[in-house]
């Protein structure tokens, strides 16, 4: 049984370093590279009481976009926002760049994914450095701690379905 | 006698199967726990037919996952494990893909030489499972069909493990 553990853990460990190997390797770089979230500086982040208090309130909204698995958005988002695309995927990107074309540079923009804990996610950093590329100056990035479901929906704050 | 009467049968039978569509979806995984598991059929990536009440008997773990979940391909290589060690007491696992594009899925699926059933996911199927909003999310499933235990997020592997063969152990 240790001996079954052991061997285990090692294939475990060689199997996921071939495969971050192999999604890192130019055959399957088909997708922008990848940009961690924790990346983002904190000033950039805008916390979900602090969001869902401002799509409350008089105040001017900001464009709030999903940058994330597109099943997810359809499941539940944040009221008013739109498909932005997945950050991880090039087609995602480009979506996001016709998303906000000719929209003013300074632009209020909150940018959310949620789909895997916050320093997991493989979404936010390149859309956050994409619209940033692109001249943007007033985006933020919504702080999802472990996913959108636990941070956003089960907290009831503004949602579609 | 009361005889049901033969001409009110179909009504019956549709207002059943009306009362069943209707039943609201669950808002959280986690209300499914002790409930059946929603039933669902849909086409494997191998274009197998996958019905899930076709593995009542055995142990399922069904796994909700994607691509660019990282903690997620942690998990996989231990789930082929598992299919290996524990198929002959009854385990099956089954994967739902939650990624925009099948053909992502496939490619990692075959490259990772995964040795259960891959699906792809959809709106419903998420709905269902009390949307899916976060991954991965693991339900083990007993041999009567029933949710036996919800693993959300990043789980330890030692308590999944017990809390299968628990289940395997349990005739």
């Amino acid at each position: 049984m240790q001996l079954r553990k052991i061997s285990f853990n090692l294939v475990a460990f060689l199997s996921c370093f071939l495969f971050l190997a192999a999604v890192s390797s130019p055959t399957m770089a088909q997708g922008p590279a990848a940009i961690s979230a924790t990346t983002i500086p904190e000033s950039e982040l805008i916390q979900p009481a602090d969001l869902a208090k401002t799509l409350t309130s008089g105040s001017p909204k900001p464009l709030v976009l999903q940058v994330g698995p597109k099943v997810f958005f359809q499941e539940a988002r944040i009221t008013g926002s739109k498909y932005g695309g997945a950050g991880s995927s090039a087609q995602g990107l480009q979506l996001l760049e016709k998303t906000v074309l000719g929209m003013p540079k300074d632009q209020y923009i909150v940018l959310y994914c949620g789909c895997c804990p916050w320093n997991r996610c493989p979404n936010v950093g390149p859309a956050f450095a994409r619209l940033r590329e692109l001249g943007y100056t007033n985006v933020k990035v919504l702080y999802l701690a472990n996913n959108f479901g636990d941070d956003w929906v089960r907290k009831g704050y503004p949602q579609e379905h | 006698m009361l005889r049901p009467s033969k001409k009110l049968l179909p009504l019956a039978i549709v207002l059943a199967s009306l009362s069943l569509a209707a039943s609201p979806a669950p808002a959280d995984p986690a209300q499914l726990l002790h409930k059946h598991a929603p039933r669902f059929v849909r086409t494997g990536l191998d274009g197998r037919r996958i019905d899930l009440a076709a593995f009542r008997g055995k142990v399922v773990l069904l796994t909700f996952w994607a691509t660019w979940c990282a903690p997620c391909q942690v998990e996989m290589p231990r789930f082929i494990d598992w299919q290996n060690h524990y198929r002959p007491q009854g385990l099956q696992i089954l994967a739902v893909s939650l990624d925009d594009d099948p053909e992502v899925a496939r490619s990692l699926v075959s490259q990772r030489n995964v040795n259960y059933p891959v699906l792809m996911g959809d709106l419903r199927l998420a709905r269902a499972y009390g949307k899916i909003l976060g991954l991965p999310v693991n339900f083990l499933i007993d041999r009567r069909g029933k949710v036996a235990a919800i693993f959300q997020g990043e789980s330890d592997p030692d308590k999944m493990e017990s809390a299968l063969r628990a289940l395997l152990n349990a005739r």
